[in-house]
């Protein structure tokens, strides 16, 4: 019982010094806050919403930003800031699985070539290497032609296309650590590969493994956008930010805010996200990163 | 070699102009350091790691600094030019040199007495120089910059300072790159370009540390009949007790941060009176006494961190004489009546040198075994190890061959029951290499590796669960040897999980008996290892190690990264483990005086192959192999008394690629009869009593020479 309160005191005390670090840059407080307030709004933005992101009233479109609508209403006469709020649900949906995915994969792909070398390793890096040669965009275009423009097929798509970024991320992190001499005293002591790589190594590997995966987020959020400015994304009339801004260009002369509040949004989740990889680097790394 | 006149009056033009208004005592009148107190602002708050420390330094003086790894010695350098980290400031003291008060000066009048009045020779000397820049050029720089030479002039210059440095062939050397020399001829690069411009102060910080013992030795002379002939004032700062006794006028010891005992070399040395002197000190195996007689000294505990420094006197925890007052009041450094020069900071500085052993803690004697032959547990016969060259020319591949690089060439060892097996030699000899062929980290070429008389798998991978858990490896780097994520308690019971017949409460009861065993505390258990020092995180891969009661002990320079005072503790508690479980050792170390001291046997390596091999005492009297001899000379002694011979090894370990044919240690060998040589492999001479040198001298005649003294 005592044993175990030392225990806890102890676990406290590290997640106090890692809270304390965090303090300590104001830049990634920020950050946290911003994806923390995101991703509050994908749960509860419809509730909150001052309006139903499909309510229409033609007689109030093109409303300049008002009291009654904070960013103004795009053509349809709909609430931008309302469509914002319930739009970061699709953001955190869409990017964040299709990270998730390219995380997922890219992390074992790397662990496994980074570990076993050799011919494994060659075989693999150069497949990734054929990946990473064709120019994302156009690549989920043409997926997205052929297949048809869901947010199923998004997702899949964006996990694909960063599973090389991640891969090679960890595969150069391993090739370091597996040269340590605490993987060689498991090997000494008769472990499997299985347990190198998933219990000494793996852990080690997460501290940049965050900070690539909240790095690969940011561009997910990017590229979905993109996708959706182009019609290959979440179809209307979903509150999708990328699509937002591209139905917002036809009339941009008389409505500047229906483009800028969605084009804001994406840049404010992006450097949130920045802010916030950044700070992570810094609480996960034991004994803190040395300036 | 270089004309002094001449000397200082390019010194006279140059670079006075800039410095004139800095308006520095014409005559050097040396380096002066008042209360020197340095803060670093941290995580936690500001720190002072550096408190009122006073030293001086006077012109031609060398001055030793010694202390442990976080003691402040490289910070305290920093501070006095001015150098110190973004988080670091200095919070009050002076620092005078030639009468100027370095720390009023700005940034861009400090950058005018960097270079010129002030020069630094860094530990690492590859990380010293311009991998870009020959470097001939980068002395020439100096001398340009600061003594305003032209091209050409400098150019001369430069070549000039080679030779000065006793460089073989200075003009080809100057147009070298780094990555084309040694690392003891990029030190005496760099100790060239630190003399050019004849500065005042000359601040070596650790130069030594990362070169071999041989390398060392040159490196030192060098250093003191070259700074004989300038006006030079020289802080030296080390941990090396051995190489402060060789080189410094003048000793000063500092413990976390502040200065505990300050005097002439001798004094210091012979009546040191600081219990702390006298630990560290007792705490070094020394070469020059019968290895029977060794007892060594440990310092209880660790040096406090800044953060968390004991009222009083902050040596007191760790002190045995300490009492009540030494606790409550903190101690100045004063001057001992009747012994000028010589400074104490410890109040009860007459007790410890009346009576020094109550300050001492000594571990008992150890008894001398004869070695045997019986119950033999290793049995490595003709292990071979070549890697192939990841370099390959066309022309040798057009002529069909492979060169290889021949790390362990034919060496056969037998270790018998709770005996150590000491392996000696200098960095790249292939002593770590035999080491991981017989754990099986690296596949032997050839050879065969018998454990308890069963033959084992090159690989360590295809060795079965039984053979695996019969031997074990403690490692050289501790901050490596330990997974930064896992508690040191779950690193020190996986191996016993592995086992599979124990239960969890078994693992953690075995755990608890084995970090007393390792004297740890049981609190410690949930800890990670950047919580713990790196004397600590080694005794936990020692426990992890013993976890499974390994028949044989691998332990490759365990105890070389860590600080004097830990080293003993760590090698006394090695010996005990010997004792309670019966393990045998492979020792591999640089450091022959540690090994010496924990062998029975000691079997000397270089260039791949065994040279002697025999019992701890017979391998350090003569007859010796004239390496094993040269090995010993350069061994630096604390004591500045120690009698020596004088044996230093020309030029660098040749590559394993291209070995000298006969016997491979002729180019170097200061023994060398002629051309037999060259010619043929040397023979093994036995002496009957399992001592055994290779030599194509007699070792009758080898132990005649080698008592009548130094060869030519």
């Amino acid at each position: 019982m005592a044993e175990t309160n030392v225990k806890n005191k102890r676990k406290r005390g590290r997640l106090i010094t890692r809270l304390r670090r965090l303090a300590r840059y104001p830049a990634t407080l920020i950050g946290f806050l911003i994806v923390g307030f995101f991703l509050l709004m994908a749960f509860v933005g419809p509730l909150v919403a001052p309006y139903g992101y499909t309510d229409q009233d033609i007689s109030e479109r093109f409303q300049p930003p008002s009291r009654q609508h904070l960013l103004g209403t795009d053509r349809f006469g709909r609430d931008v800031f309302s469509r914002i709020l319930v739009g970061s649900r699709d953001v955190y949906i869409v990017a964040g699985s299709g990270a998730l995915l390219a995380v997922v994969f890219g992390m074992t792909l790397g662990l496994i070539a980074g570990y076993f070398g050799g011919i494994v390793d060659e075989i693999l890096m150069r497949l990734i290497d054929v990946l990473l040669a064709i120019p994302p965009l156009l690549l989920a275009m043409i997926v997205l032609f052929t297949l048809s423009a869901s947010r199923l097929n998004v997702i899949l798509v964006v996990g694909v296309l960063y599973i090389p970024m991640v891969a090679r991320v960890v595969r150069s992190v391993v090739l370091d650590l597996k040269t340590r001499q605490f993987v060689e005293a498991a090997k000494l002591r008769g472990e499997s590969s299985l347990h190198i790589m998933f219990r000494e190594i793996f852990p080690n590997v997460l501290p940049p493994l965050a900070v690539e995966a909240s790095m690969r987020f940011s561009y997910a959020i990017f590229l979905v956008a993109s996708l959706g400015f182009l019609g290959l994304g979440v179809q209307p009339p979903s509150p999708d930010w990328g699509l937002m801004v591209g139905e917002a260009r036809n009339y941009f002369g008389q409505a500047q805010w229906a483009l800028l509040g969605p084009a804001g949004a994406i840049a404010l989740l992006v450097v949130g996200v920045a802010f916030m990889s950044d700070g992570l680097r810094r609480m996960l790394l034991p004994g803190g990163v040395s300036e | 070699m270089i004309d002094r006149a001449n000397n200082s009056a390019a010194d006279g033009q140059g670079a006075s102009s800039a410095l004139e208004r800095l308006q520095f005592a014409s005559e050097p009148t040396g380096l002066e350091i008042r209360e020197l107190t340095i803060t670093y602002d941290t995580e936690n708050g500001p720190l002072d790691t550096v408190r009122n420390v006073s030293l001086d330094v006077a012109p031609g003086e060398i001055y030793g600094l010694v202390g442990e790894s976080g003691s402040g010695k490289t910070t305290l350098a920093l501070a006095i030019v001015q150098y110190l980290a973004r988080n670091g400031r200095i919070k009050g003291g002076s620092v005078v040199l030639d009468g100027v008060d370095l720390l009023r000066l700005s940034k861009s009048e400090m950058r005018q007495v960097w270079g010129s009045r002030i020069t630094m020779v860094h530990q690492d000397p590859y990380r010293s120089v311009n991998p870009s820049m020959t470097v001939g050029d980068q002395i020439a720089e100096m001398a340009q910059i600061h003594m305003g030479m032209s091209r050409s002039e400098s150019r001369n210059r430069a070549i000039d300072m080679l030779a000065w440095v006793r460089m073989p062939d200075p003009t080809t050397v100057a147009g070298r790159y780094a990555h084309q020399l040694s690392g003891g001829q990029l030190q005496r690069v760099l100790i060239a370009i630190a003399l050019t411009t004849n500065p005042h102060l000359l601040i070596m910080d650790e130069p030594t540390t990362a070169l071999d013992v041989t390398t060392e030795a040159v490196m030192l002379d060098l250093v003191r009949d070259l700074l004989a002939e300038y006006q030079t004032a020289v802080l030296y700062i080390t941990h090396n007790l051995g190489v402060v006794a060789r080189l410094c006028h003048r000793v000063g010891v500092i413990y976390a941060g502040e200065m505990m005992e300050q005097g002439p070399l001798r004094k210091v040395f012979k009546q040191m009176l600081h219990p702390y002197t006298l630990g560290l000190l007792g705490s070094v195996p020394r070469v020059d006494v019968d290895k029977r007689d060794i007892v060594l000294n440990t310092i209880p505990g660790y040096i406090p961190q800044p953060d968390s420094l004991p009222s009083g006197c902050i040596f007191a925890p760790r002190c045995l004489g300490a009492e009540e007052a030494c606790r409550t009041a903190h101690p100045p450094l004063v001057e001992v009546e009747g012994q000028s020069g010589h400074l104490t900071a410890c109040r009860r500085w007459q007790a410890v040198r009346q009576a020094p052993r109550e300050f001492a803690q000594t571990q008992g004697k150890r008894e001398y075994r004869e070695p045997t032959t019986e119950k033999i547990v290793l049995d490595a016969a003709r292990v071979k190890k070549y890697f192939p060259v990841s370099r390959v020319r066309l022309w040798d591949l057009l002529r069909g061959r492979r060169p290889m690089v021949r790390a362990v060439d034919d060496i056969s060892i037998r270790i018998s029951q709770s005996f150590t097996m000491g392996i000696v030699g200098e960095s790249g000899c292939g002593k770590t290499t035999f080491a991981r062929c017989v754990a099986g980290l690296e596949k032997a070429t050839a050879g065969e590796i018998l454990l308890e008389q069963e033959k084992l798998h090159p690989s360590v991978t295809k060795r079965p669960a039984e053979q695996l858990k019969k031997i074990q490896m403690v490692f050289q780097n501790p901050d490596a040897s330990l997974n930064p994520q896992v508690s040191v308690g779950s690193c020190v019971a996986r191996p016993l999980a592995l086992l599979g017949h124990l239960s969890r409460r078994q693992i953690l009861k075995r755990v608890e008996e084995l970090f007393e065993a390792v004297n740890l505390p049981s609190d410690y258990i949930d800890r990670l290892p950047h919580e713990i020092s790196g004397g600590e995180k080694q005794r936990v891969a020692i426990a992890r190690a013993f976890a499974t009661d390994p028949a044989l002990m691998i332990c490759d320079e365990p105890i070389s990264s860590l600080d004097v005072s830990v080293q003993a503790s760590l090698m006394n508690m090695l010996m005990q483990l010997q004792d309670t479980k019966g393990t045998s050792y492979l020792f591999i170390s640089h450091d022959l005086a540690a090994v010496r001291h924990l062998s029975n046997w000691i079997a000397v390596i270089y260039l791949g192959r065994l040279w002697e091999i025999g019992s701890a005492l017979d391998v350090f009297r003569p007859p010796q192999h004239p390496y094993t001899e040269a090995l010993l000379s350069a061994l630096p002694i604390p004591d500045p008394d120690a009698q020596r011979n004088r044996i230093r090894l020309r030029g660098d370990v040749p590559s394993a690629v291209n070995i000298p044919s006969g016997c491979r240690f002729h180019p170097r060998c200061p023994r060398k009869i002629g051309e037999i040589c060259e010619r043929e492999e040397p023979p093994w001479h036995d002496d009957g009593h399992w001592h055994r040198i290779c030599c194509h001298i007699p070792p009758e005649e080898l132990a005649e020479k080698q008592t009548a003294g130094t060869p030519r």
